[in-house]
């Protein structure tokens, strides 16, 4: 799955890293360090750690979405 | 059947701009036929890890992709540029011959990485940063551990590869012309904090010289020769000079469109060499040039991640709406960048600021929020590792506050007021080498 964080909106509030530690992790101060390609059997984690977001700044690829494009 | 429901539209530049651009257009009903031509072979992907966690080696290039967050229900045209358009037969060619028609059409070519313009260029071992390829083999070199990394130009990129560099334990010289990094985006005063830092970092920063040119063996870069004569080993070149905008191939559509960019009206609607705006025709991202309102309608292009996704779907929506519902697009400019640690954010433009106060934290610390005025106006807010603070700040810019901004019950300590250290206003904004390096590129 894909994940993408508007890092201009993110404010390093790190609650993401304790709902999915594995793919969300602070570095110094504030940047924040994620997981763009987390494994589809992740979707719950990833999703809570979106629901988490106080600024909603992770956008997630609904699953199964780029399947309805033509060729 | 209207002539967008038979011939739908097309968005050429299949990026960032272009994709959320295209999905806009879907969520707000659009359900004709859209099709997306670009030029990479790739779906689109997301360029800041390119300069950041790729190149320092934490992910690999083709996880970058973005996530699609709407259907599209699109055709995909990958891997061959649009190279003409011929807008009063309403088509455009490809480079494979094919031509496709179009009733509206929403350009998103953003720009490209302005190659090594001096001697040598031909060698081996430079490169730049801006596509996927480019990140590819710039990551394998790295991989083979040359002995100096020699980086040319501290702009965003620039910086931001020096610090991957030190990452990756490789020694590290970065030359610019300017006093300090970052100096025309942040001036020399917030880019002496940064100085400090790359060099705390290990960087051999080497401000106010330029490469003059590289010299190789056997086809290989070995030797930068600098302006004042002194030769530098070296065995791998970055070369972040900033970028152009990807307008070739509007050369003969009739539009006001240069290497600075394609220039709009405040719709996003393209203007024709005439003047007038081509109602069928929009630009949005990198490679748009428009008249800001926040900014009494100066022209500008802005570089940035945010402006890619906010003017494409502002784009879109004027797209599906009638000749007399245009709305102006009007952004404040923000960035963000990592780099030695240090997560750094501006929301504002400093363009010929005059006046600057650290407001939160102190600059000894390198952890701050500093504001930028300009005639008494507060025009921009710089975060270092302070990002909690800039929305109460950028808030302030966007409304145009008093340089200092007093925001109600915060506790600020006596500010300290400064020389921003900018080059004063440019002659002509937004053209040629002085804007380039207030670029994310
Ligand atoms: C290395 C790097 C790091 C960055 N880091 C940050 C950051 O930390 N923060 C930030 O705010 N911004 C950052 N940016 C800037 C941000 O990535 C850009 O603003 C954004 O990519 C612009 O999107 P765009 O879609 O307008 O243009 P682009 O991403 O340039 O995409 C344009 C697309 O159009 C295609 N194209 C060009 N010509 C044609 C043609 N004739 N026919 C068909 N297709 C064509 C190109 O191949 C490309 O795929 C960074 C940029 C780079 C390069
Ligand atoms: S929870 Fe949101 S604001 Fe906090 S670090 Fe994660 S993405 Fe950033």
């Amino acid at each position: 799955m894909r994940v993408v964080v508007d890092l201009n909106r993110c404010q390093g509030y790190a609650q993401c890293c304790y709902a999915a530690p594995d793919h969300f992790e602070l570095r110094g101060h504030e940047i924040l360090f994620y997981d763009p390609a987390p494994s589809e059997a992740k979707r719950s984690q990833i999703e809570r750690a979106q629901q988490a977001c106080p600024v909603r700044a992770i956008e997630i690829e609904p699953a199964g979405l780029a399947e309805g494009d033509e060729p | 059947m209207t002539e967008v429901q038979r011939l739908g539209i097309v968005v050429v530049g299949a990026s960032l701009a272009g994709l959320r651009g295209a999905e806009a257009l879907r969520d707000r009903g659009y359900d004709g036929p859209l099709t997306l031509v670009g030029d990479e072979p790739h779906q689109p992907y997301d360029r800041p890890p390119l300069s950041k966690h790729v190149l320092a080696g934490e992910l690999p290039p083709e996880a970058t992709v973005l996530p699609q967050l709407s259907r599209l229900r699109a055709r995909w045209r990958l891997g061959q540029p649009a190279v003409a358009l011929n807008r009063e037969r309403r088509v455009l060619h490809r480079a494979d011959g094919a031509t496709l028609p179009y009733a509206k059409l929403l350009i998103t070519t953003g720009a490209r990485a302005r190659t090594w313009p001096g001697e040598g260029a031909d060698l081996a071992g430079i490169f730049t940063i801006r596509t996927l390829e480019d990140a590819r083999a710039l990551w394998s070199a790295l991989a083979c551990r040359p002995n100096r990394v020699i980086i040319v130009g501290g702009g965003l990129i620039g910086c931001e590869a020096a610090s991957c560099c030190r990452d990756l334990g490789l020694a590290v010289t970065l030359v610019d012309p300017n006093p300090t990094p970052l100096a025309r985006l942040l001036g020399t005063t917030i880019g002496a904090t940064l100085a400090e830092r790359m060099r705390g970092a290990g960087v051999d920063f080497r401000p106010k010289t330029k490469v003059r040119a590289f010299s190789g063996e056997a086809g290989q870069v070995r030797r930068a020769h600098l302006a004042g004569g002194e030769v530098l080993e070296t065995d791998l070149v970055i070369v972040a000079l900033g970028a152009t905008r990807d307008t070739g191939w509007l050369a003969a559509a009739g539009l006001a469109a240069d290497a600075g960019g394609l220039t709009c009206d405040g719709a996003c609607r393209a203007i024709s060499i005439a003047g007038e705006p081509d109602p069928d025709i929009y630009a949005a991202g990198d490679v748009a040039r428009w008249p800001n309102p926040l900014y009494g309608d100066r022209p500008m292009t802005v570089e940035h991640w945010g402006n890619a996704v906010d003017q494409a779907r502002h784009a879109a929506a004027n797209m599906l709406a009638s000749a007399s519902d245009q709305i102006p697009y009007r952004h404040l400019p923000s960035f963000w960048s990592s780099q030695f640690g240090l997560n750094i954010k501006l929301a504002g433009s400093t363009e010929g600021a005059d006046a600057l106060a650290v407001v939160q934290g102190t600059r000894a610390s390198q952890r701050f929020l500093a504001v930028y005025g300009r005639a008494g106006r507060t025009v921009a807010a710089l975060s270092f590792d302070q990002a909690r603070w800039l929305p109460a700040y950028a808030e302030a810019v966007a409304a145009g506050a008093s340089f200092p901004p007093i925001l109600g019950a915060t506790d600020q300590p006596r500010i300290e007021a400064l020389e921003p250290g900018l080059p004063g206003p440019r002659r002509s904004p937004d053209r040629g080498a002085a804007a380039l390096e207030t670029a994310h590129a």
